[in-house]
């Protein structure tokens, strides 16, 4: 386990290698397809985000809304490969991490070596147990989306996989070839 | 005949949403129990062990599963000696879904055209299948259905000359397709037979069986096991980082169908299948 904190440095970023459990601490901004889409219209037309991504780790992620007693509800990771269009535009603009599960095209992983920047991928349907880890919560941008609008959340030791490195090797394809049986 | 208030089918349904979302079913909790001891991989053995911390979490602190609560899928078997009063069914059905979705903070997942894309605000409406039964009894089962797997689902009319081989292939190369996308370990949902929308229904309703029953016909009993080895040979494993833990499960639902015809659906299940049933 290793634990890392945000913004993510490029030093930091360049030691995390595919298959590394890490623990993330510090802040982190959710956005999963609508919000995407809004941030990536902005970046082409040349003008300012709501929100500095400078750095920053995306988590995609839509939770369950919170009771009334809790930070947040259920909020485990969706699909990465939703948002492969309008990522790489994201990293050269400066991201420098994303949360999500699953593959991502060619084009993000290229942009991933070409930022020095990382992939991770949480547990899908571990919601519950991740959302324990959230300890602060709050929308910073896009509150008409709802479950879906830019929230910022500070984390103590989120658990995450690195799946695509800074050097463009990749869990996705490497894992599975290591367990497959002709 | 029996008359049934069908305000007591939207009170069952109310509470089948919730529980279903916040208590993973005994027979999966066992799979996922065994498959965690079996698995080979590392990253994949702490994963499998995670998703179980998870299932006890969420049932200690009533949170959902997961985040994605998913489309209230139902099924009612409505014995043919009821009489259903106080109401329109439909109606009843989609305000169980609205409140239970409601008072029970689960999420709202479903938008009211699928190209305009309004959420809809409150998780209806259901999607729904009736069937109609001997007896005065109503059989509700709540199926709450994530998209990351159903998304990964496919169907193919097949030729009969394709045969067993040319579904075995279909099956897996669906799984294979799917990779990490469905969130494995997932129960593989198989139909095979009847027309093209019944063989999309028989997969659905495959995904209800229990894991780890037995078909009861040896034939399709031994295709299963054998899937299921093949799948798990893919070493796609758990959140398709690489493992021997691929599916907990595959279930085959069959139904007679045309002499020109070979349907199969292949309907995908994260290892969050949830499904609770009530008889009223």
């Amino acid at each position: 386990m290793i634990k890392i904190t945000t913004p993510l440095s490029e030093e930091v970023i360049e030691k995390l290698q595919i298959g590394d459990e890490v623990l993330i601490n510090g802040v982190i901004f959710t956005a999963r397809d609508a919000a995407h889409k809004r941030l990536y219209e902005l970046l082409e037309k040349g003008e300012e985000l709501p929100v500095n991504l400078k750095g920053q780790i995306i988590y995609y992620v839509g939770p369950t809304p919170a009771k009334p007693d809790r930070v947040i509800g259920s909020a485990g990771p969706t699909t990465s490969g939703r948002m492969d269009k309008y990522t790489p535009r994201l990293l050269d603009y400066g991201l420098k991490g994303m949360i999500g599960k699953g593959l991502r095209s060619k084009e993000v992983q290229e942009a991933i070596v070409r930022n020095k920047a990382i992939y991770f991928a949480a547990i899908g349907g571990a919601g519950a147990l991740l959302s324990k880890t959230i300890v602060k919560s709050e929308v910073v941008a896009y509150p008409d989306l709802g479950p879906e609008a830019i929230y910022r959340l500070e984390v103590v030791d989120f658990p995450a996989i690195v799946v695509i490195d800074a050097r463009g090797q990749n869990l996705y394809e490497v894992g599975p070839k290591q367990f497959l049986k002709e | 005949m029996r008359n049934l208030d069908v305000n007591e089918i939207k009170n069952a349904i109310k509470t089948l949403v919730v529980k279903a979302n916040q208590e993973l079913s005994t027979d999966i909790l066992n799979a996922l129990k065994v498959a965690a001891n079996y698995e080979k991989s590392e990253v994949g053995k702490k994963i499998l062990q995670r998703v179980i911390e998870n299932a006890q979490i969420a049932k200690d602190e009533e949170l959902p599963i997961c985040q994605d609560t998913g489309t209230a899928v139902i099924f009612l078997e409505i014995g043919q000696d009821v009489h259903l009063v106080g109401g329109n069914l439909h109606e009843a059905i989609n305000q169980g879904v609205r409140e239970g979705y409601t008072e029970g903070y689960l999420r709202k997942s479903i938008v009211k055209d699928p190209l305009n894309r309004i959420n809809t605000g409150d998780n209806t409406p259901a999607v729904v299948h009736i069937d109609i039964v001997p007896g005065d009894r109503v059989k509700i089962t709540v199926a709450p259905k994530g998209g990351g797997s159903e998304n990964m689902s496919q169907l193919k009319m097949l030729k009969p000359a394709d045969g067993v081989e040319g579904v075995k292939q279909f099956v897996i190369d669906t799984v294979r397709q799917a990779g990490s996308n469905p969130c494995p370990p997932i129960i593989v949902g198989v139909g095979i037979g009847g027309t093209f929308e019944k063989a999309a229904l028989l997969a659905k309703k495959a995904l209800l069986r229990e894991v780890g029953s037995q078909n009861p016909d040896p034939f399709y009993n031994s295709l299963e096991k054998e899937l299921l080895e093949k799948i798990n040979n893919l070493g796609i494993g758990p959140q398709g980082l690489g493992g021997r833990v691929t599916a907990l499960a595959v279930h085959i639902e069959t139904y007679p169908t045309h002499i020109a015809s070979l349907p199969v659906a292949v309907n995908l299940n994260c290892h969050v299948a949830r499904h609770e049933t009530v008889i009223l």
